[in-house]
Parts: structure tokens; C-alpha cells; sequence
């Protein structure tokens, strides 16, 4: 008979220290990639705003950056913009957030779903969207002439109020998203403790979950002001001369001046508000609630104390008192004229009064979208409200351009490519980061994230600037590589969220059946990360597919995509064709989404 | 779905009361119907004499501990419990005071300070206990608060809440599957079943005096034989079960039955390798088969028993007294007092 040895002799997987840098092999064609195509040409667009011609040291780019009031108005207003935008963005999206968090699974999963199409929904068909609603001639002044409130058309375009209403709707979902991801993990438990002990709902809401969905609404808020301040799309399509937002800056040196320097000096401000945004968010609540999507409310239990985060607690406890008090009195006010009966069952009006704000702006987010839809039928010439007539011209325009055709073909090419090219490099890494220990593992998974902190535009820039030189431009191996930059961070988040809630366990289990390392992948890892791996090729899919920044650059004439055509036509002249061609994207996204839930149910259920 | 059917009960001032049942017996629906997290179809709660069906929680003067003890993780400790007392808008100095002195209650001084997830489980469960304490609600609900810690410290807590509700006399009304806690804990046992109350009473009576099968099978180790009912001899039941004529005593809910089901405790059965008749004024009843298997557990020896119909009849005696030599296998005899037994319906369900 024979005896089951046992050696222990190093024991993989057992208490795991941080080891070699070389365990995370699987890494090193992300982090190639990332150092050749995103590190290196950023770091010399940098670099080139603090050189002259000649290649010595030089401040004159940032001195003309700050000789005249120009270039820091153009900051000013779109910091201004950004956090007007962001504000909106958080208070409409965080009821909708909430009952999200707060409704039952079937629920939840339809009213999602009004999220996730504004969400996917191309930028540029949502401001055409508006576009249609608020023009002279738009939905909403034909309806304030019908309804005798107005006149004359209200200006509401070309102005900060369109701007503001277009960032706010294109923002507002990434927004709801972030604080449903939160607000999803606090204890349902807590609000009903609360009512036991005695809390009436304002105290419950204010006291107790709202204190616990901070960290949501501070990660959400930070996510949507960063992206805002790297907007143009809504700024040049919605908003006048005076809401000229700085990336638009940007474009105009690179396109227009073809400044390098400059527009490498106006990044440098670009990416250092950026990184003071995010070193004051990190002051006031620590970077690691962005991570962790748990209240991590260290505010007495030692942890981070300085003046900022001190303060902003002792502000916010003091409002939070005050808001609940306020709510329980106009609570008791009501009570008194309308008094409770203990004998029949209360009406939840306060829930009420929340589907109704919810529906109302989930209206605002997922409607806009289908005012494109009557438009692309009509007769006329140009967009106008209330359509005329109805035809099918203006999808056979679409149909029988062979610029658009070209465009269409050449976005889904670029997008299924770049995609498998994220997901093959961004894959492996995923995996390291998830289930090894290595040293230099935080500063590599820094790394593969930054494209998603860096402004995009300052990306473009300087891959156009790298482009330029090795004849890249106007290529899709350029466009290809490009977005494969932008998208392997999103595969690495989802990829690694996915390993997250994957039991290891599973592997070992099919090992210690006999299946050596390849088998085990094959025929148990892979199979059951299915559903998180196609989510995120769509992911990767998706990105490519409605990317306009960088194919602004680097596409032109006949290699032009689909987002860039669009952008072209609309700054040339908004015609129904584009109305034909948001309403394919809006039915292929709405179908996207679908099938992707369907797979996320089907992966659930298994 | 109805998750409860009907359920009839009462609690008295100062009484620790626990609902026992397997899951989707209701007990938790029951216990949520009357913190008022759950509004009931039809039917009244009374919470201290005032009617309270439809009252929302925050005005029932209730508390209420949760399985996982519900702590506000943004809240310090002693924040924690002062939530109550704020909500009932009692002065500043008043609360600091009551927090402390609850806190010297629960023996936990100089926790005030901490937030709740750098206290152990044990501690926490205190602390939820103490939140709860603080503002004398008239009743205490716990639904299933020691579900979450190891068995030790299960018994410790066990005692300690126990010892708690006995010095401060609060009105307990306790959710729990586990029917030895049931048995340490309570005053009285409200056993549940599919929604409906299946017996109440006294730790004692439900485990002397089970009503039903089901009681029986659920609190402690019950053999229940299905026997024909022969008739009445010296104000003693006669039945037969394979054959074999047993008494037990009479049951005026089953005098027109014909079969019944015979329920003795393991503890009751003596095992004897030597087929002798029992001692005494009375003849013992007696049953034979063979020795399966015999389990010691601690303090106490087991004996598996296949009767020759089949059945497996398990008895135990106290390992010190456990002088029986029979191994596996061998013949032997179990004998009890005819008023060991028990009668009780023989239909596994309840009639209803």
C-alpha cells in the first residue's frame, strides 16, 4: 500500500507574499503596448511644450498660455460648465439611483436597461437628439407656441443652457451607474433598523443611508466632472462662442494651427486640473472608496484626518441633522392634518413621490433619443418639427452614400478588431492582476488604468503627433491600435471583476481531478466567465465603435468612420441623414444591450 | 403565497417567548409583521394594549436585534446607540449618560469610541442588544441573533442574554430554528409550522407533552411507532405495532382513533442484552432487534436499534451507566414504562 506523500515545499497559492516582478509575465504585452502607444507619445506632447524648435528648454508656450485672460477664461468656463454640469448630473441621477438600488430584481433590470441606451447611445446622437428638441424650429419651442406660453422661439441653443442640458443628459447615466454600484452594497438591513429605533423616514434616509451612499455619489461626481472637462462634442454642437470648452482649444491648434507646442502646453493644463480634481477628491475622501464601491467612512476610527476631510465631516453631519430634522417636521406636519390610522394599511406616498421623479427623469434621459426617429422619416430637406410627411429618402441617402457605406463598414471593422486586440492583451493581464502577487503590482495596474484618467483628448493628440511621423495617419492600423489603447482598460476592469466573484476553488477542484493547466482554462474557467468575457469585447466593441476623438485626428476623406462622418456632416449641416443614421445606432444599440442581458441572465442562471 | 395562515398569539410583560420552526415556517415573517417591516393581509397586533396593525415601526416602541445585527458602519459605537434616544429627542447630557451606563450593562465600557466592524461578532451582537435596551422599548424582537457566531460563543451569548432578560425583566420575543436554544432560552416555545402555530407552551411541556408528531420529531430525539389501537385495559391504552402488544397511556383527543402514532423518548428506553422481564408493579412494555450501532457523544451513549419490522429505534443511556456489553449485532431487548409513552395522531400533518 502506498502512502500519499506529503512535501511542503514552497506550496503554491498558500499565503501569498508579494514575489517576483516575473509573475506577472502575462502583463508584459499590456504594459508594452501601453509604454509604446499611450506612455511615449504623451510623455513627448508634453514634452514638447517646454522645448523650442531648436530642441532647447523653453517657457514660451506657456507663457503666451498665460500672456492674455484667453486661455484661463477658456478653463475657467469649463470648470464652470463641468461642475454645473456634474451638479445636475448628481441630483437628477441620484433618486433614479436610488430606487434602482432600492427595487427588486425584475424591476431593477427593466428600469436599467432606460439607463444603459442613453448610456451607450453615441454622444453625438444624443446632441443631435437635442438638436432636434431645442432648435428655433425644435419640438420644445413648437410646443410652447402651441401651448400660447411663448411667442417667439426661445433660445435655448447655442447658448450655457444648452450646453448645460446636454451635458447633464449625456452625463447623468455614467453618474446613476457609479452611485448604483454603491448604493446596491448597503445593508437593506440598516434603513429598517433604523425605523425600529425609532427614525422616521427623513432621519433614516439622511442619517443613515445617505451618510452610506456618499461614497458613490463623491465617486460618481468625480468620474462625471472628468469627463466633462474633456468634452466637445456638446460644447461645439450645443453651445455658442462663449461656451467654448478647452479641448475644443485643443483641436483647434492641432487641426487648425497645427501648433504642436501649443497644444501640448494647453494638455500639460488640461492633465494638471485633472490631477488637482483628483488629488483634492483624494484629500477630502480617499482615493480608495473609487476602488473598493464600499462605505468606507473612516471618520473616527483613525484612518485619514486632515483638515479637509475633518471639516467636510463635521459640515456634513451638521447638514445631515438639520435635513432630517426638517423632513420629520414637515413628516409630522402632514400627519397632523392627514393623521395615520394604525388600523389600515399607510399609503407609501414618499415612495410615490420617488417612482414618479424617477420615471420622469429617466423620460428626460432615454426620450430625447426618439425624437430622431420621426425626423429621419420626413420629406423635407432639413430638420425641422414636426415632420413632414414620410419617406424612406433619407435612410436610402444613407444606404447609397458610399462615404457613409464606407464609414459604416470601416467603424464595425475597426471596432471588431481593436476589440479582439483589447481583449488579447488586456485578458492575460486581467487575469495577473486578479489572481497573482508580484511586486510592482499596483504600479502596472496604475498604468493600464491611466488611459481612463488621462483626457482622451490629450491622448489623441499626441498619438496624431506620433502618427504624423511613423505614417500612421489616415490608416485604420493606426485607428485600431489607437482604440485598442483606450479600450484595454475597460477590459482589464470587467475582466478582473468578473475573476473576482469567480471561485478559485473550481480550478482546483478540475486540477486535483486531473485536468492540467490548459484543460482547466479550457474546460471550466473559460465556459464560466463566459458572460463576463463577451460583456467585455462589447465593452471594448463599443468604445471603438462611437470613438470620434481620436478618429478626428487620425481619419480623413475616404478612411473616415462613422462618429467622425457624423461630426463632419454635422458641423457642415445638420440634414435628416443624420437622423436616418442615429436611429440605426440607437435600434443597434438597444439590441446590443438586450443580447447582452439576455447572456448575463443566461450566465447567472448557470 | 401565504406565509402565514393563522397564528393566534399572546405575549406577557416580561416574558421571553421564541418562535421555533424550520425555514418557511413563517417565524421570521411573523416577527417582521410585528416590528412593522412587513404589512400583514389581514389580522391585528396589539403592541403594549394599543393597536399597532398598520402602525408604521417607528411609532410601535419596539426593538429590534437582526441576524446580522444591523449596526450603522458610519457610526461610532456609542453613536450607534444614542441613534435611538436622538430619534426620541432626549437631551444631550441624558443620552451620554444612558450610553454609558447601558454600555457598563452589556460589560463593554470602553468600546464607545470604536466604529462597529473593529468589535468581534460577540461584541457586535451586545452592541445590537444595547441599542436595543437603551430606550426600554416595551417588547424586544431578536431575529435569529446568534445565527452568525461559532457554537461557543453561541452558549456564551445564550447565557448572557438569557441572564440580561431575567435582571432588566424586558418582554423578549426571540426568532431561532435551533430548538436546543429554543429549550435554554425561553419562558415559553411557540413551535411553527407552514405558517400556523403547530403547539405553545413551556420548554417542559412541548418536550414532555408534544401535541403532534411534528413537535415531537422537532424538539429532541422522539421514536415514533404506528400502531393499531386494541382497547382499553386499566385505564391504560393497548395497541399493537408488528405484532407486538404495548400500553401507554390514554389521550382523550384520540378515543376514537384506531391508529395511532406511539412516541417514546430515547431516554426512556433501557437496553438489555438479556431478554428478562422489567421490574416493577407493572409489566414494562418491550420490543426486540438487533444492536446496529452503538455512538458515544460525550456524556451520553447511544443505541441503534433495527426492530425486527424494520424500523430503526434509537435509545440512550448516560455513558457512565452505560454497563451494557452487547456489540453490533447481537439480539436485544428495549423496554420502557408504559407511561414513558406517548400518543399522539398518527397523520404526520396536523388535522386542521
Amino acid at each position: 500500500m502506498s502512502r500519499a506523500g506529503v512535501a511542503v515545499e514552497g506550496v503554491t497559492g498558500a499565503p501569498r507574499g508579494p514575489s517576483g516582478w516575473w509573475k506577472g509575465w502575462p502583463l508584459l504585452p499590456a504594459l508594452a503596448f501601453l509604454l509604446l502607444l499611450f506612455v511615449y507619445p504623451v510623455g513627448q506632447l508634453l514634452w514638447l511644450s517646454v522645448v523650442d524648435r531648436s530642441g532647447a528648454l523653453t517657457g514660451q508656450h506657456f507663457a503666451r498660455l498665460f500672456a492674455s485672460s484667453l486661455y484661463v477664461d477658456v478653463l475657467l468656463i469649463t470648470l464652470k460648465i463641468s461642475a454645473w454640469a456634474t451638479a445636475f448630473a448628481l441630483l437628477g441621477g441620484y433618486p433614479v439611483a436610488y430606487l434602482l438600488a432600492t427595487s427588486d430584481a425584475r424591476w431593477r433590470s427593466r428600469l436599467t436597461f432606460w439607463v444603459l441606451l442613453p448610456f451607450w447611445t453615441s454622444f453625438l446622437v444624443r446632441a443631435f437628439a437635442w438638436m432636434v428638441l431645442l432648435g428655433r424650429n425644435g419640438a420644445l419651442n413648437k410646443l410652447l407656441e402651441a401651448t400660447g406660453l411663448t411667442n417667439a422661439p426661445v433660445a435655448v441653443i447655442f447658448n450655457l443652457t444648452g450646453v448645460l442640458i446636454g451635458m447633464t443628459h449625456a452625463l447623468m447615466p455614467l453618474g446613476i451607474l457609479t452611485m448604483v454600484a454603491v448604493m446596491e452594497h448597503i445593508d437593506a438591513n440598516l434603513p429598517k433598523a433604523a425605523a425600529t429605533l425609532g427614525a422616521r423616514g427623513g432621519q433614516t434616509f439622511w442619517r443613515i443611508y445617505f451618510p452610506l451612499s456618499l461614497p458613490g455619489v463623491a465617486a460618481a461626481g468625480l468620474l462625471v466632472f472628468i469627463s466633462a472637462v474633456g468634452f466637445f462634442i456638446i460644447p461645439a454642437l450645443l453651445g455658442g462662442r462663449r461656451e467654448t470648452m478647452i479641448t475644443q482649444i485643443i483641436i483647434e491648434q492641432v487641426q487648425d494651427l497645427m501648433n504642436w507646442a501649443f497644444a501640448g502646453a494647453i494638455s500639460v493644463l488640461l492633465l494638471v486640473t485633472a490631477l488637482v480634481v483628483f488629488y483634492l477628491y483624494d484629500r477630502a475622501l480617499g482615493m480608495s472608496t473609487l476602488a473598493s464601491g464600499t462605505p468606507a467612512l473612516d471618520r473616527r476610527g483613525g484612518g485619514r484626518e486632515n483638515l479637509i476631510s475633518r471639516l467636510s465631516a463635521w459640515a456634513g453631519g451638521r447638514l445631515i441633522a438639520i435635513l432630517g430634522w426638517l423632513c420629520d417636521r414637515a413628516a409630522e406636519v402632514t400627519e397632523r392634518l392627514v393623521p395615520a390610522r394604525p388600523d389600515r394599511p399607510a399609503r407609501p406616498w414618499a415612495r410615490g413621490v420617488l417612482v414618479i421623479a424617477s420615471l420622469l427623469i429617466l423620460a428626460f434621459l432615454a426620450v430625447p433619443a426618439f425624437f430622431m426617429v420621426p425626423v429621419s422619416f420626413t420629406t423635407s430637406g432639413f430638420i425641422d418639427w414636426p415632420p413632414q410627411g414620410f419617406s424612406l429618402k433619407w435612410y436610402r441617402a444613407y444606404l447609397e452614400s458610399p462615404q457613409w457605406m464606407a464609414a459604416t463598414v470601416r467603424s464595425v471593422g475597426v471596432g471588431v478588431v481593436s476589440a479582439t486586440l483589447a481583449m488579447l492583451i488586456g485578458v492575460p493581464a486581467a487575469f495577473a492582476l486578479a489572481r497573482r502577487e508580484f511586486a510592482g503590482k499596483t504600479g502596472a495596474l496604475a498604468l493600464i488604468l491611466s488611459p481612463l484618467v488621462i483626457p482622451r483628448m490629450i491622448i489623441a493628440v499626441a498619438l496624431f503627433y506620433l502618427y504624423a511621423r511613423i505614417g500612421l495617419v489616415g490608416t485604420s492600423l493606426g485607428l485600431v491600435l489607437g482604440h485598442a489603447v483606450l479600450a484595454i482598460p475597460f477590459v482589464v476592469v470587467t475582466v478582473m471583476a468578473v475573476l473576482k466573484n469567480y471561485d478559485e476553488r473550481l480550478d482546483q477542484a478540475a486540477s486535483s481531478l486531473g485536468a492540467n493547466r490548459a484543460r482547466t482554462l479550457y474546460h471550466v474557467t473559460l465556459p464560466l466567465i463566459r458572460g463576463g468575457l463577451v460583456a467585455a469585447f462589447l465593452f471594448a466593441f463599443v468604445t471603438s465603435f462611437d470613438e470620434l476623438t481620436i478618429a478626428l485626428f487620425v481619419t480623413g476623406g475616404l478612411t473616415t468612420t462613422l462618429p467622425k462622418q457624423m461630426w463632419d456632416d454635422a458641423l457642415l449641416k445638420v440634414s435628416p441623414v443624420l437622423a436616418a443614421v442615429s436611429t440605426v445606432l440607437i435600434v443597434f444599440v438597444a439590441v446590443t444591450i438586450s443580447l447582452a442581458e439576455r447572456l448575463r441572465q443566461g450566465a447567472a442562471r448557470a | 403565497m401565504v406565509a402565514l395562515a393563522g397564528a393566534d398569539l399572546e405575549l406577557r410583560a416580561g416574558e421571553f417567548l421564541t418562535l421555533l420552526g424550520p425555514s418557511g415556517s413563517g417565524k421570521t415573517t411573523l416577527l417582521m409583521i410585528v416590528a412593522g417591516l412587513i404589512q400583514p393581509d389581514g389580522g391585528e397586533v396589539s403592541i403594549d394594549g394599543r393597536l399597532a396593525t398598520y402602525a408604521p415601526p417607528f411609532k410601535r416602541d419596539v426593538g429590534m436585534v437582526f441576524q446580522n445585527y444591523a449596526l450603522f458602519p458610519h457610526l461610532s459605537v456609542g453613536e450607534n446607540i444614542a441613534f435611538p434616544l436622538r430619534m426620541r429627542r432626549v437631551p444631550e447630557a441624558t443620552i451620554q449618560q444612558e450610553v454609558r451606563r447601558i454600555l457598563e450593562v452589556v460589560r463593554l465600557p470602553d468600546v464607545g469610541g470604536r466604529l462597529p466592524r473593529a468589535l468581534s461578532g460577540g461584541q457586535q451582537q451586545r452592541i445590537a442588544l444595547a441599542r436595543c435596551m437603551v430606550y426600554k422599548p416595551s417588547i424586544i424582537l431578536m431575529d435569529e441573533p446568534l445565527g452568525a457566531l461559532d457554537k461557543k460563543l453561541r452558549d456564551q451569548m445564550q447565557l448572557e442574554i438569557k441572564q440580561l432578560h431575567a435582571e432588566l425583566r424586558i418582554t423578549v420575543l426571540y426568532v431561532t430554528h435551533d430548538q436546543e436554544e429554543a429549550m435554554i432560552m425561553s419562558d415559553r416555545i411557540c413551535l411553527m409550522r407552514d405558517g400556523h402555530i403547530e403547539q405553545i407552551g413551556t420548554p417542559d411541556e412541548l418536550y414532555f407533552q408534544p401535541r403532534t408528531r411534528f413537535a415531537a420529531e422537532f424538539l429532541g430525539e422522539s421514536n415514533v411507532l404506528v400502531c393499531e389501537v386494541v382497547g382499553v385495559e386499566a385505564s391504560r391504552v393497548v395497541v399493537t405495532t408488528a405484532g407486538v402488544r404495548l400500553r401507554a397511556p390514554q389521550d382523550a383527543r384520540l378515543r376514537d382513533a384506531r391508529r395511532v402514532a406511539l412516541m417514546v423518548r430515547p431516554e426512556r428506553l433501557a437496553i438489555q442484552d438479556a431478554p428478562t422481564a422489567g421490574p416493577g408493579p407493572e409489566p414494562h412494555n418491550r420490543l426486540e432487534g438487533h444492536l446496529r450501532q452503538v455512538i458515544r457523544v460525550s456524556g451520553i451513549t447511544k443505541y441503534y436499534v433495527g426492530l425486527d419490522s424494520g424500523q430503526m429505534i434509537v435509545a440512550s443511556t448516560l455513558t457512565g451507566d452505560a454497563k451494557t456489553v452487547a456489540t453490533p449485532g447481537a439480539r436485544v431487548g428495549l423496554t420502557w414504562p408504559p407511561d414513558a409513552g406517548i400518543l399522539l395522531p398518527e397523520t404526520a400533518r396536523t388535522e386542521r
